[in-house]
């Protein structure tokens, strides 16, 4: 008989099922084929005119039936995706999944397309454009262009589909959010509210003003030439992230549920931990003592030593400060064994998916320690020499992976990790 | 029966068209015949609540700060400053760096100036794609981004507060209300935190925090009505505020070790998501009211009723069926506060149960008069589009 509670008498809380999408492909078994064979996802923009722009490539998800109207139904479609893989895999009803839905995904505006054609439809009038807007608004016969404004609607819609229990809870940790997302489910389980839970990150929000937005604060890479070089995590010569969009969903359910009705257990969700910081608006501690402190509460909440990490899947943004302070965070807590640990950035190949990021790496996560192989850090040609890491350079790697820690960290003081496990312990 | 970790409310922070702090709105609320504060020609044809005048320096400190952030970030921060002097634990590093957080969010405001001469100029071109790359790369300011970004009001209260154990941004206009104080009662209750700061800000006063609205042609038109009296008016019956409403819960032993004055308990908080198409609303609401209401003799009750319609006559339908209850529809003194209308409705609840007494009628037409102290009083939030909840505050 498995032990059913944790080292705090917690239930256990399993995974049972993981979606996931990226500029690699739909599913986890196009996805996982290209991240180990070191395929890149990033690809010159196509979806808007790149007049002006500085970045030019991104990390886009430009094949689906949504990719072109617009960041709410591109995020809606990605999270339906995702879900669906995920809850479908658990081999459960995935028009009836029978627990609540937590769902990160990005802030949402009305779309420009939508602005514009409001505005253009009704020139007669000598009015300030907010007046125009407001008048236009108000006699519209249809909903479509209100619920891409509703911070609430893409859950709703997805609670629908899914048939999710509850209120759905919409929620945002800027680049933290997907693992947010799952500390939730995960806090949802251990308090006895639910037996399983659904969470999902999806990001289909890289429209021209997110990309500009993020290209005035000097964030993204602009490596324009080589789009799948661009993104390079801990090399000396990295210059921002890669704009990208993606989605991950995992079921959640506690063990004994779990084992009750006879599911595959893929994996174990065994801790997480957070400490938001009060430094800078987009810039961390420069001790790192927010991430360090995230870190370990990770550690901590799942009853695990700083030794009993095997891989550590980074938030590695590519980004010149973050993988500076992740790194002085990692060898903060793990000490002279951060040389010899595999860490390695799954942002090297598809981007940054922002509210995505958490939960698209954490299905990565799972998987790694499933099929007992690293995927790699790609563009590693070029090593800062002021990191040194075993980032799983260039090439996967076949590795025994019993536990995993999966960072993410975004602006506005967001610290958020995932420590996982192939076992429940 | 009191029970150590009941979820109690040890702190509150208000900001509405009223004034700011529970003793203004408690003052001002209990005033029989209070007429609302309205502003009904900046954006006619809508009315709005405006924001009282404020001195940001109270509880922003630095200037630097301030900059960089737009009005609804500095309420917000403001609110949560207010809730935090009032719990006692502003300045306290050591219970700021233990607190954990749970905000309702929106979006911040968009450069209205931008906006305008984009939309301009695309009168007269077709390129509007590259028009838009031209205006936004020139004309953005960087860190306006910052202000906009929903996961950025808490990002302040962490810089100007220091509140640093956990920091989570719920979206979803009323319903992100709900489920940030239901998700951090239920933290404090199951032993997974100590004491939490939870709440929202909503900046009606931009163009753009109307347009969220009338795009479903939500807001009211023509003259203002109390929140009860708008079927068959013109529009869609919201009148909205700007405000904001933050709450520190603690757990009562937390409380009572530090010696703090304890404002009321948080009973049970439940939320819904009714399938409004297929006609689930009134069950709904019914439900979440069986739920937590179940009074002996008359209730107070403290709705966040919006006037949207079709939830407004649902709510208004199901609390007029219990005779029982006694509603106090506060939109008609605040105007309708999206993201904050659930803390809000919650800390008004708070402060009739600490007072040991009920608000007057805010609209004598569609309200019923409260005899006696209430013990327990109910809160509501029924989204003008969306997501339900409802919270019942006990005496402490």
């Amino acid at each position: 008989m498995a032990n059913l509670n944790d080292h705090m008498g917690r239930p256990i809380v399993a995974v049972t099922g993981i979606g996931v999408v990226t500029s690699l492909g739909v599913g986890k078994a196009d996805n996982w084929a290209a991240l180990t064979s070191g395929k890149s996802g990033i690809h010159p923009i196509t979806r808007f005119p790149i007049d002006q722009l500085n970045t030019r490539i991104s990390g886009m998800v430009d094949f689906l039936p949504s990719s072109s109207k617009g960041a709410s139904p591109l995020t809606y479609e990605l999270a339906e995706l995702a879900g669906f893989e995920a809850v479908t895999e658990a081999g459960l009803d995935s028009s009836n999944f029978g627990g609540p839905l937590f769902l990160a995904s990005p802030p949402v505006e009305l779309d420009w397309a939508e602005r514009f054609s409001l505005y253009n439809s009704d020139k007669d009038k000598d009015d300030t454009a907010a007046e125009r807007l407001l008048r236009v608004a108000r006699s519209l016969k249809e909903l479509d262009i209100f619920e891409t404004t509703q911070f609430g609607s893409i859950a709703d819609r997805l609670a629908d589909r899914l048939g999710t229990r509850g209120l759905p809870i919409t929620l945002s940790t800027a680049c933290a959010s997907g693992a947010t997302a799952i500390q939730l489910g995960v806090e949802a389980i251990r308090r006895g509210e639910c037996d399983r839970a659904l969470s999902i990150g999806a990001d289909g929000s890289a429209t021209a003003e997110a990309l500009i937005r993020f290209s005035l604060l000097s964030a993204l890479s602009t490596h324009n030439d080589i789009p799948e070089k661009a993104s390079k995590p801990f090399s000396r010569d990295r210059d921002g992230f890669v704009l990208a969009e993606g989605s991950g969903a995992l079921v959640l359910e506690s063990l004994e549920a779990a084992l009750a009705r006879g599911a595959t257990i893929l994996g174990v969700l065994g801790g997480c931990g957070e400490k938001a910081d009060d430094f800078h608006r987009t810039r961390s501690k420069p001790d790192a003592s927010p991430a360090i402190a995230a870190v370990r509460a990770a550690l901590a909440d799942a009853g695990l030593s700083e030794d009993e990490i095997d891989y550590v899947n980074a938030h590695g943004t590519s980004t010149p400060e973050n993988d500076k302070m992740e790194h002085l965070a990692l060898s903060t807590v793990f000490g002279e064994r951060i040389g010899s640990m595999p860490v390695s950035s799954n942002k090297s190949m598809i981007g940054h998916t922002l509210s995505a990021a958490g939960a698209v790496e954490a299905a990565f996560s799972l998987m790694t320690m499933r099929e007992s192989v690293i995927p790699p850090t790609i563009n590693y040609d070029n090593p800062d020499p002021a990191i040194v890491l075993d980032v799983v350079p260039n090439k996967k790697r076949n590795a025994e992976v019993r536990t995993v820690l999966s960072n993410s960290f975004g602006f506005g003081g967001q610290n958020t990790c995932l420590v996982m496990a192939r076992e429940p312990v | 029966m009191s029970s150590p970790r009941d979820v109690v409310i040890t702190g509150i922070g208000l900001v509405s068209s009223l004034g700011e702090g529970p003793d203004a709105h408690w003052q001002k609320l209990a005033q029989p015949g209070l007429q609302p504060v309205l502003e009904a020609a900046r954006f006619a044809p809508y009315t709005v609540h405006p924001l009282p005048e404020i001195d940001w320096n109270l509880q922003i400190a630095k200037r630097g700060d301030q900059r960089q952030m737009e009005t609804w970030q500095r309420l917000g921060t403001y609110a949560a400053g207010l809730a935090l002097d009032d719990a006692g634990i502003k300045g306290n590093d050591e219970l700021c760096a233990t607190m954990d957080m749970v905000v309702a969010a929106g979006g911040g405001e968009r450069d209205e100036a931008v906006d305008a001469a984009i939309l301009a100029a695309s009168e007269s071109r077709n390129d509007r794609d590259v028009l838009l790359n031209e205006k936004l790369t020139t004309e953005l300011r960087p860190t306006l981004f910052l202000a906009q970004l929903s996961n950025l009001l808490a990002g302040n209260i962490s810089i100007v507060h220091k509140v640093t154990g956990s920091s989570r941004t719920f979206m979803g206009e009323e319903g992100a209300g709900v489920a940030a104080v239901e998700t951090a009662a239920a933290r404090i209750r199951s032993g997974q935190s100590t004491h939490i700061l939870v709440g929202g800000a909503f900046q009606t006063e931009h163009s753009d925090m109307l347009l969220g609205y009338e795009l479903a042609g939500y807001l009211h038109r023509g003259p203002w009505k109390p929140v009860w009296q708008r079927q068959g008016t013109e529009g869609g019956g919201v009148v909205t505020g700007s405000g904001g409403a933050f709450l520190v819960l603690e757990q009562r032993e937390h409380a009572t070790d530090r010696g703090r004055k304890i404002y009321a308990e948080l009973g049970p908080v439940v939320s819904g998501r009714a399938r409004r198409p297929r006609g689930e609303l009134d069950a709904e609401i019914a439900a979440l009211l069986k739920q937590v209401a179940s009074p002996n003799g008359k209730l107070l009750a403290l709705s966040g009723a919006s006037g949207a319609h079709t939830a407004t006559s649902a709510e208004k339908a199901a609390l007029d069926a219990n005779p029982a209850i006694a509603a106090r529809g506060f939109s008609t003194l605040t105007g309708h506060m999206k993201e904050a209308q659930f803390p809000f409705a919650v800390a008004l609840a708070a402060l009739a149960v600490d007072r040991k007494a009920a608000y007057p009628v805010f609209d004598a037409a569609a309200e019923t008069p409260f005899e006696g102290v209430p013990a327990a009083v109910l809160a509501t939030a029924i989204g003008y589009h969306q997501f339900e909840g409802m919270a019942l505050v006990n005496a402490a």
